[in-house]
């Protein structure tokens, strides 16, 4: 079986994002970029499903930038076989992404495709369920343990209540939540090994998808901040404190 | 316009995110609900009484009986046709089957909308709720997820809608329910409980959330946690308060041994009034709280159950 992983390129985790002052978007320029934490435990389950026998090949997709080879680059350095690079500047919308993914899924054949369960810049929280859809697969988000069985995989997902065990017909769609894994640190022969292995490039008319947005950023904001309040000496002024306001009685 | 809801219950009762999302949903005019479930007419007959509903769609199917995704979603599919809008909230059941609406209606998803401006636009979070993003949308159905904590809830009694039996759609038959794990507790549940106690890696283990409990029980509080606290394995996957947990806003948050990372103060700053209790005076959550303790949550837990 192959599995296809679509990774994103998004602004490193550790960066605190920084607002436009023309309320335009974000601060891009000059920032660090990586791998979206969610499609990185993505890479390590492939891997870790081909260590285990369970599959054959593993290709990495990001569309994206040019810069998104290097996502690619270090999925392959993780494990991954080989790469497809869907080049496209400006918006990548969900829709369009799981358009994309579905003609490379069509001409690959993969038996899983595993994602992040959201990219952590637009929290959309959509690609996966859209690609489902659009192949009419089943799918296991926000998984936290899978286990293929011949023609099924049992998915545990986290929920709301706790945790949830579906049964998926193959082939299914698979979205990572965090606790699905703990993602490997490519080693300096891997990521020198990782240089060779091929990456496709293609665009999306390639696929004959639209990539115009559906949606229009009018503006973005700073959310409403917090200020930062008094500090008590003690539980006793504590608790006289929250009786006064009226959250306690 | 008329939108339709999609009504978050457990076959027995409606849950409350079902009241944010109507309150939401109003601002396209007419409101439908669609109770989907296995013995669920308690449900329709629920949420015929939220104010602001003015009818029920009710689908008692057995392929209901556990909300999978593949069938939930070519239900919403097969009635969206009469609606200007499907809304559903996000929660992990809204979040897993509403994209899937929309990529068959080919529109984009508005996801965890905080606002409604106007029909085509609304206010939304990203970057983990550090940027609020205003979108407006240029496709002419909307597929919207809605954050609870951020519209005030529908009155649950005074409305008098109909409800009207509807067919189950085609089954998929590639997904089946296996099993659950869900936590059993008589405290509130962490998304709408009034006052929540939570603790993190400060706790040390999963034993010394018995303090916390102790706290809780006293406050009529539910418990929650920090990803640190989780991912150490202290509690449940389900206590996770946070951007990739359950956002909350309580009246009354107080976060213990909680050092308040970004991702941490996402999912709980819209609470009215936060109490932090941490014995490192610098720790980033006493720049959020309106009544910061440093102290040892050891002595300071055991202390506040006493003054409770």
């Amino acid at each position: 079986m192959k599995i296809l992983v679509p990774v994103k390129r998004v602004v490193d985790y550790n960066v605190k994002v920084r607002v436009k002052s023309d309320q335009s978007g974000v601060e891009l320029a000059n920032v660090k970029m990586s791998m979206n934490p969610f499609d990185e435990i993505a890479v390590e389950e492939a891997i870790r499903l081909k260590e285990a026998g369970k599959a054959e090949e593993i290709i990495v997709v990001s569309v994206g930038p040019k810069g998104a080879t290097e996502t690619i680059r270090t999925a392959l350095a993780m494990g991954g076989d080989r790469g497809i690079l869907v080049e496209h500047d400006g918006e990548t919308e969900p829709l369009a992404v799981a358009k994309i993914l579905k003609s490379i899924v069509e001409a690959e054949g993969p038996g899983l495709v595993i994602l992040g369960k959201q990219a952590i810049d637009d929290d959309c929280n959509q690609t996966g369920q859209m690609l489902a859809q659009l192949l009419g697969w089943p799918q296991g988000t926000f998984a936290s343990k899978v286990v293929v069985n011949g023609n099924d995989v049992d998915v545990t997902r986290e929920v709301d209540g706790g945790l949830e065990t579906v049964k998926l017909t193959l082939p299914a769609i698979v979205t990572t939540d965090l606790r699905l894994n703990e993602p490997r640190y490519a080693s300096l022969p891997n990521i020198m090994k990782a240089k060779k292995k091929p990456i496709d490039e293609k665009t999306p008319a390639d696929f004959g998808v639209d990539m115009t947005p559906r949606l229009t950023t009018l503006k973005v904001e700073e959310p409403a901040k917090r200020s930062a309040g008094i500090k008590v000496a003690s539980v006793e002024e504590l608790v006289a404190k929250l009786k006064e306001k009226g959250v306690i009685a | 316009m008329t939108a339709l809801i999609i009504v978050e219950h457990d076959n027995a009762a409606l849950k409350d995110a079902t009241l944010a999302v109507v309150t939401a949903a109003k601002a396209f005019g007419e409101v439908h609900a669609l109770v989907a479930g296995s013995g669920c007419a308690a449900v329709a007959d629920a949420a015929a009484k939220i104010g602001g509903v003015s009818k029920v769609l009710l689908a008692d199917d057995a392929a209901y009986a556990h909300p999978l995704a593949e069938e939930l979603a070519n239900l919403a599919i097969s009635l969206a046709g009469s609606y200007d809008a499907i809304i559903a909230p996000a929660t992990t059941t809204g979040k897993n089957f509403a994209p899937r609406v929309a990529a068959a209606l080919d529109v984009a998803q508005i996801s965890d909308i905080l606002e409604v401006i106007d029909t085509d636009t609304f206010k939304r979070p990203i970057y983990a709720g550090n940027a609020i993003a205003t979108v407006k949308s240029s496709d002419a159905k909307k597929v919207i997820t809605v954050r609870g904590t951020a519209f005030a809830k529908a009155a649950a009694t005074g409305g008098s809608a109909s409800v009207e039996k509807v067919a189950a759609a085609a089954k998929t038959g590639k997904s089946s329910f296996v099993g659950a794990e869900l936590s059993k507790s008589d405290r509130p549940e962490l998304t709408s409980a009034k006052i929540i106690v939570s603790g993190g890696r400060g706790m040390g283990s999963g034993d010394n959330f018995k303090l916390i409990d102790a706290v809780a029980d006293k406050l009529g509080a539910a418990v929650g946690a920090s990803r640190a606290a989780v991912d150490a394995g202290f509690v449940p996957n389900d206590y996770q308060v946070g951007q990739t947990g359950k956002i909350v806003a309580p009246e009354l948050y107080v976060a213990v041994g909680i050092s308040g990372a970004i991702q941490h103060l996402a999912g709980m700053k819209d609470s009215k009034i936060i109490v932090a209790i941490n014995k490192d005076e610098e720790a980033p959550i006493f720049q959020v709280a309106d009544f910061g303790l440093v102290a040892d949550l050891f002595e300071a837990l055991p202390a506040l159950e006493k003054a409770l």
